[in-house]
């Protein structure tokens, strides 16, 4: 069961998600993201056909699902990576179907990936500066005349710094990111994200890969996020956490939604059951293309 | 054996014409492939885009020679949105092809009898620079220095703009590279998808790099074709861009002063080699037991052969140049 809500923006997502009704393609109260009829097939399989989605603003959404169940292709649709063959979503009232992917940390909304992106020859500061948006000395012409954007620059470094502190990855400030560990790069690569300043963060998987002694303090910086304001969604495998740290789950199994939920909702769900375990063997084999 | 015609050789070689031409192309293609990773096989035809635009001037536009660098210019802008549009939205190795390729069916189309009133064919172009060779100080038949860095006052009027030209260009390629936009390009050569994810226009900041690159090898073309005084579309073959790539990876990439003393080492150990197997060929065939080793007809092609096994021991040995980061390069390992 999951632990007693433990912040106030905890118990305002709790609050607003309680009345909503636990089925697929539910209508939350204030959704920060809506997706209608997104849909994407690679040649003959269809790996993403989801009717309607919403995450409500403010909370942690789950994406779990299956191996294959189309989560990060979902993912991928959403934040521009990849286009899908029919379907629009908004974030915040915009339309995102014709955004391209660099468009979108400008708007609000950034992701992280399943497979880490570390830029393993830039060193850590130089990975946390570059999130930063709307840079001056990122214009080559602006480049050549340190003046226009030292004082940019400096202001960035120290929220960087900040950052860096708060994630507990300070002493590997001036290091390079490929020496970082698994779990280190997790964190950096988060890190990095919220340097665009965000309202939505959506992180692919963000345990896969990070030993268990660092799962829980990146539970804890996961739900900071939503203590400042921000919205998550993040895709994962790891029920126990889902469990530990969302406020709402969605589920998908074979590129649809089959079920949405509080954790609690959605650990007694049989569709969700039968999806992970199967309820016949066949079924399970199917479900887990 | 004369050891001091050797050394002297290639002492002036270490800081000669052909040091400028390919420590400016190898710093545009550092800009290109050391800093944003775009694998361009085509330094070549940037190079040629300033050569024959300042040919052109004599050859077919008929106006004052001065004209050559921006036509050059507007020549490496067009060349690279050609290659870059249909390119730089793909995978790294499509724009090795295409460069590769762009840079024959440039070299081939300016060679070609069907084009030599705009190109003068396969003879190329000279006599467009006297516009230029006026205003040297120097006197042309002249040498001046001390030895063994003597040079004709018609060499310096060329080998000494050259090296100013090489620090102009090594000062702006090191400050944008300190800049956030070198830090972008940096990323970019790292992972794309990951810069993308965070806001920047990937597919711009690869455009800006490539034609940087190519503006810098235009340079190149340009203190080339004017220290020989003429333009020749065979000096922009493939080989030219494998030759400062060579130099380039010599020097250590990612590194400003690596494409600098990269190019440098390249004509001195290139002299060098050649002017010993010519000293040691000079009283005919070189035998060892009555088996012939070498003959001096031999010597040119075996010396680029040694050059080629000296880059692969330095592959094998230090991967990371002469100047490169052993710890940048170990990370590629991970």
């Amino acid at each position: 069961m999951p632990a007693e809500p433990t912040s106030e923006t905890a118990r305002a997502a709790r609050a607003a998600l309680a009345t909503v009704a636990p089925e697929p393609g539910a209508r939350e109260p204030d959704p920060i993201l809506v997706a209608n009829g997104v849909r994407r097939a690679f040649g003959g399989v269809v790996a993403v056909d989801v009717a309607h989605v919403e995450v409500q603003r403010g909370s942690i959404t789950a994406l779990i699902g299956p191996n294959g169940a189309g989560k990060t292709t979902l993912f991928n649709l959403l934040s521009g990576f990849d286009t899908p063959d029919v379907g629009e979503w908004r974030f915040d009232g915009h339309n995102m179907s014709r955004v391209a992917p660099h468009r979108t940390p400008a708007m609000g909304m950034v992701r992280t990936f399943q497979l880490t992106k570390s830029l393993t020859k830039l060193p850590v500061i130089e990975n946390m500066k570059l999130g930063a948006m709307h840079q001056r000395g990122e214009r080559w012409w602006n480049a050549l005349i340190p003046p226009l954007w030292r004082r940019q620059e400096r202001a960035i470094e120290e929220r960087a710094d900040a950052l860096l502190r708060r994630f507990r990855m300070d002493h590997m400030r001036d290091e390079y990111a490929g020496t970082l560990s698994g779990g280190q790069r997790k964190l950096l690569e988060m890190a990095r994200a919220l340097m665009t300043e965000p309202r939505l963060v959506m992180l692919d998987e963000p345990m896969a890969g990070v030993n268990p002694a660092l799962k829980q303090s990146l539970n804890d910086h996961i739900r900071s996020l939503r203590d400042d304001g921000m919205t998550v969604l993040f895709v994962e495998h790891d029920m126990d956490m889902v469990h530990d740290v969302s406020d709402w789950v969605i589920v998908m199994a074979e590129g649809a939604v089959i079920a949405e939920g509080t954790p609690e909702q959605i650990s007694s769900n049989p569709a969700v059951i039968e999806a992970y375990l199967g309820v016949h063997q066949g079924k399970a084999m199917t479900a887990d293309r | 054996m004369d050891w001091g015609s050797i050394l002297g050789n290639a002492i002036r070689a270490f800081v000669g014409t052909d040091a400028v031409y390919f420590a400016l192309a190898a710093i545009g293609l550092n800009v290109q492939f050391g800093y944003t990773g775009l694998l361009n096989f085509g330094q070549a035809a940037f190079m040629a885009c300033g050569a024959y635009g300042l040919g052109m001037t004599a050859q077919y536009f008929g106006i004052s020679f001065w004209w050559g660098l921006p036509i050059g210019l507007l020549y490496v802008v067009v060349l690279g949105l050609i290659v870059g549009i249909p390119t730089l939205r793909l995978r790294a190795d499509y724009l090795a092809i295409v460069t590769i390729a762009t840079a024959e069916i440039v070299r081939l189309v300016v060679r070609s009898v069907r084009f030599k009133e705009y190109f003068g064919g396969s003879d190329g172009i000279n006599q467009f620079s006297q516009a230029y060779r006026d205003l040297s100080p120097f006197e042309p038949g002249a040498t001046y220095g001390i030895t063994p860095f003597r040079f004709t006052g018609y060499t310096l009027s060329t080998l000494l703009p050259g090296w100013i030209l090489v620090a102009i260009v090594s000062a702006f390629v090191w400050s944008l590279m300190r800049s956030p936009w070198g830090r972008v390009v940096k990323a970019i050569r790292e992972d794309e998808d990951a810069v993308r994810s965070l806001g920047k226009n990937v597919y711009t900041y690869k455009m800006q790099s490539l034609i940087i690159g190519g503006v810098i090898g235009m340079l190149s073309g340009v203190v080339f074709s004017l220290d020989r005084g003429s333009v020749q579309p065979d000096n922009y073959s493939r080989d030219v861009t494998f030759y400062v790539l060579t130099a380039l990876v010599l020097g250590g990439i990612a590194k400003v002063s690596g494409s600098v003393v990269g190019s440098m080492l390249f004509w001195f150990i290139f002299v060098f080699v050649d002017n010993f197997m010519r000293e040691l060929t000079a009283d005919g065939p070189l035998k060892v037991g009555g088996v012939t080793v070498i003959e001096s007809t031999q010597v040119g092609p075996v010396a680029y052969m040694l050059v080629g096994l000296g880059l692969m021991l330095l592959m094998v040995l230090r991967p990371q140049g002469l100047f490169g980061n052993k710890k940048e390069m170990a990370l590629d390992a991970r």
